[in-house]
């Protein structure tokens, strides 16, 4: 075996003014050529062992570090940031905050430049980085200009534009829609099999990049709780961690199926070879009608709940611009939960706006039954006082259950305090004390609720905004998140340039597509309408997939949720 | 959503401006300027004028000189005011106040007019150009020759020019979320004071992973940036030529065709005040003609 490219030696460390360490005494080693994940729920300890890798802790954060860090045998004791930013490239979150330059070329230079290459060597180093990453055709673009996806890619650019050996990426797909986000982890894939680069990437979505890892790490509390190959993380997760463990991997443990599954393939197969999945449908035979019973009944709903919120023809043209919306039509009634789809940039957060009143349409116009409260995506912009108490009502604070707070700073609570507290402020219906109180709103709207959330607290989030469903609240969620959607919402609505493109149960739109859909649905082929393990778990033990009585992608049968009234129970996703 | 709605941006695009380089778009920029200073005919200004919104629409930047002009408008229209109101030089009357105590007799005369006219024609041409500049000029390559000079300090100009469309989104975003709150529409003056403060809050956070982002980029082992040298195209020529001759022709024209305003406003109207704007134009105006080689 090689001599180890990353090595940490009993490393615990403890941010200024921090009581409890962000890593105890963590030791581990990574191998040249390894694709390692990071797995754990938010706020123990990932980023902080990114960033202790790449020297920026201690170095940049200050506090109390022990242990010892080495990088390509270098230690970060003796070595800053700057040495080491030759070995190792880092992406982050925000690819806004990475991008410091306003051109691409400029900013696969930058890293180059500064290290005094010569301009042959940084010429070259630009073009070939841009070849490998495919954004050649991006290099004079401006960087204000480009999507989350191409920021993300630039941003990995520089990164790798030294060539380091070692890249480390923190959550660097939670910006992005599940396409940009799947095209970023095959660039990653590539990256670590063609050129042998070690890849360290700490990912929420785990079920996303477990079939290209060699290895998972996962953190609780700082300390290493699991290290080991996929399927030995997934059986410890599905035993010792269930918020970390992948759709999958909950499914066939619900089917009482070993060893869980890292991917979709090898699911099916293992699936087959048991009996349990019939043979895959012939691609050239037109694929089955969904179940006329699931469409009547979401059709019937709508029509004889009264609507809350409806939108008639709405068109939202820029000046000089594009049109972001064209010609929406949509009704919502009170009490539904509606998942609003689409790559970025397909019009969902307009609508939203649209909805709530912040946007008049171009053309069209929207009608609303009483107030539209929108939580925007970032929770933090609407936290601008000192005390959560500044921030809502003490009934609103109750309600959220964050009375116990109100003497906090609101930027010192998690990240799902953050978010129920933004909740409680939207909703708020007594809102300044100095007014007449307000009425409760009729309609919720969130637009990307769980960006950068850990799984358990999604699992919070899907139960409050059921909650609100079932008391007659109607909820409409923007999300690239199929698992979330599948969890929250029983009506899904897929947009694509401005336009809805498909509108119909859940358990029939997340079930049939491939970005779109489930990884349980991926895995049983959209089968029975069954989005989450639970469902997936009953057809299995009904044997229903073999035989192939379940109809696909329909929501008629071996759906628990198909014939759930919209104010009833939906089921639960266990953390 | 635009980040920046209302700031300048540069975008490449395909115009031969955009194709020079960046030291030489910039040095174009200065010679309108300094022709502008150095002229004080009206017609050789106009020309000026011109030549710059000649040269907007064949760099493709005319939506952005739009706004600028009327910029310029705004600031145009109180020069020529404030000069009518308080010059006592012309003889023409053409309106009387009355005394005005310490300011002695109001008399608004012609030559004032003028001569604000030809001031504020002035500081319109170099607003038009200092616009025309930054949306056509790529200010990291024009930053990139600094950093050979100075890395931080250029760098820190590179970033103001990346960072502060940023903030203003982030300011949008605030303000954005502070109207879905209920009542959102009535905000008191504590809470604007609360917004501003979560803004510079939000700029430090943001500040810090920039901080963090140039640290690992080598920002504190930072060397002379090197000279990286390309070889001169047709627009880098065409350009550098423009501006040559803008110059020349100013002094020149500054020279030979003149123009007072006060006492009495004596324009000269020759055939070398025409050849002089035709000279002007045609120096502006002619590096457009050649669109060869400007994809980006």
């Amino acid at each position: 075996m090689s001599a180890p490219l990353l090595t940490f030696e009993c490393v615990s460390y403890h941010y200024p003014g921090a009581a409890e360490p962000a890593l105890r005494d963590v030791s581990l080693e990574l191998q040249p050529g390894e694709f390692c994940l990071l797995a754990g729920l938010s706020g123990h300890g990932k980023s902080t062992l990114l960033r202790a890798a790449c020297g920026l802790v201690p170095h940049f954060h200050g506090g109390r570090f022990a242990g010892r860090v080495t990088l390509a045998g270098r230690s970060t004791r003796e070595h800053g940031p700057a040495p080491l930013g030759m070995l190792a490239g880092a992406v982050f979150q925000d690819p806004e905050t990475q991008l410091v330059t306003s051109s691409v070329r400029a900013e696969l230079a930058l890293a180059l430049e500064s290290r005094g290459r010569s301009a042959g060597e940084i010429a070259r180093g630009v073009e070939e980085v841009s070849l490998a990453l495919g954004i050649d055709a991006l290099l004079e673009r401006a960087t204000h200009e480009l999507s989350g996806g191409e920021k993300q890619r630039v941003a990995l650019g520089a990164a790798l534009a030294g060539r380091p050996p070692l890249v480390l990426l923190d959550e660097p797909t939670s910006q992005l829609d599940p396409v940009a986000g799947d095209e970023l982890v095959g660039l990653l894939r590539r990256l670590n099999q063609e050129w042998e680069t070690t890849i360290v990437l700490a990912e929420h979505r785990l079920e996303r990049c477990l079939a290209t890892a060699d290895r998972v790490i996962a953190l609780h509390d700082g300390e290493v709780a699991q290290d080991g190959d996929p399927q030995a993380f997934l059986r410890w997760a599905t035993r010792r961690a269930p918020a970390l463990a992948t759709p999958g991997a909950k499914l066939f443990a619900l089917a009482g199926i070993e060893p869980p599954p890292v991917a979709v393939r090898q699911a099916r197969s293992q699936l087959r070879a048991r009996g349990l999945l019939g043979a895959e449908a012939d691609p050239a035979s037109p694929s089955p009608e969904p179940s006329p019973r699931g469409r009547v009944r979401g059709r019937a709903h709508r029509k004889h709940s009264q609507p809350v919120l409806r939108l008639r023809g709405v068109w939202h043209e820029l000046r000089s611009g594009p049109a972001i919306l064209r010609g929406i039509d949509l009704s919502v009634a009170a009490g539904e939960t509606v998942a609003l789809m689409g790559r970025n940039g397909a019009g969902k957060s307009t609508l939203l706006r649209h909805a709530a009143a912040l946007l008049s349409p171009t053309r069209g116009r929207v009608e609303r039954a009483g107030r539209v409260a929108l939580l925007l995506q970032n929770p933090g912009d609407y936290l601008i006082h000192e005390r959560v108490a500044d921030e809502a009502s003490a009934a609103a604070l109750a309600a959220a259950g964050l009375d116990e707070l109100a003497d906090r700073h609101p930027r010192d609570l998690s990240g799902g305090e953050r978010q129920r507290l933004a909740l409680a402020i939207v909703c708020d219906a007594d809102g300044d004390s100095a007014a007449a109180p307000r009425a409760e709103p009729v309609v919720l709207a969130l637009d990307e609720p769980t960006r950068g959330m850990d799984r358990a607290a999604k699992v919070e989030l899907a139960a409050e905004l059921r909650r609100r469903a079932s008391a007659g609240q109607a909820v409409i969620v923007a999300t690239h998140d199929p698992e979330f959607a599948a969890a929250c919402a029983r009506r899904a609505i897929l947009l694509a340039d401005g336009r809805v493109i498909a509108d119909g149960a859940a358990a029939e739109l997340l079930a049939g597509g491939w970005y779109f859909a489930t990884e349980t649905a991926r895995i049983l082929r959209g089968a029975g309408g069954a989005l989450l393990p639970e469902q997936g778990a009953e057809l299995l033990a009904r044997g229903a997939l073999a035989t192939g009585s379940a109809p696909a992608a329909g929501p008629a049968s071996g759906n628990p949720r198909a014939g759930a009234s919209p104010a009833g129970a939906l089921v639960e996703l266990s953390p | 959503m635009n980040p920046g709605r209302g700031l300048f941006f540069y975008v490449r695009r395909s115009s031969p401006l955009h194709a020079a380089r960046a030291g030489v778009g910039a040095s174009w920029a200065l010679a309108i300027s300094s022709a502008a200073l150095v002229l004080s005919h009206p017609l050789a200004l106009l020309a000026l004028l011109g030549g710059v919104l000649g040269g907007a629409a064949g760099a493709c930047v005319w939506r952005e000189l739009r706004r600028a002009l009327a910029l310029a408008l705004v600031v145009a229209v109180p020069i020529v005011a404030v000069n009518v109101l308080v010059s006592r030089g012309g003889l023409t009357v053409f309106a009387r106040l009355g005394d005005l105590g310490p300011f002695g007799q109001g008399d608004l005369t012609v030559e004032a007019l003028v001569y604000g006219a030809v001031v504020a024609l002035k500081v319109s041409v170099l607003i038009l150009a200092a616009t025309l500049a930054s949306a056509a000029v790529d200010p990291d390559e024009l930053l990139r020759g600094v950093r050979r000079l100075s890395f931080r300090s250029a760098l820190t100009a590179t970033l103001a020019i990346r960072m502060i469309p940023l903030l203003a989104a982030d300011a949008q975003r605030l303000a954005e979320a502070q109207r879905t709150r209920p009542g959102g529409g009535h905000v008191r003056l504590r809470d604007r004071l609360a917004l501003v403060t979560a803004t510079l809050g939000g700029a430090l956070d943001r500040a810090l992973d920039v901080a963090a982002t140039l640290e690992l980029r080598g920002l504190a082992a930072a060397r002379k940036a090197p000279r990286r040298p390309r070889p001169w195209s047709r627009h880098d020529i065409a350009f550098a030529g423009s501006a040559l001759a803008l110059v020349a022709v100013a002094i020149a024209g500054a020279a030979h065709v003149s123009f007072d305003a006060y006492p009495l406003v004596r324009m000269q109207l020759s055939a070398g005040t025409a050849a002089l704007c035709v000279a002007l134009l045609a120096s502006m105006l002619l590096p457009f003609s050649d669109r060869r080689g400007v994809q980006p």
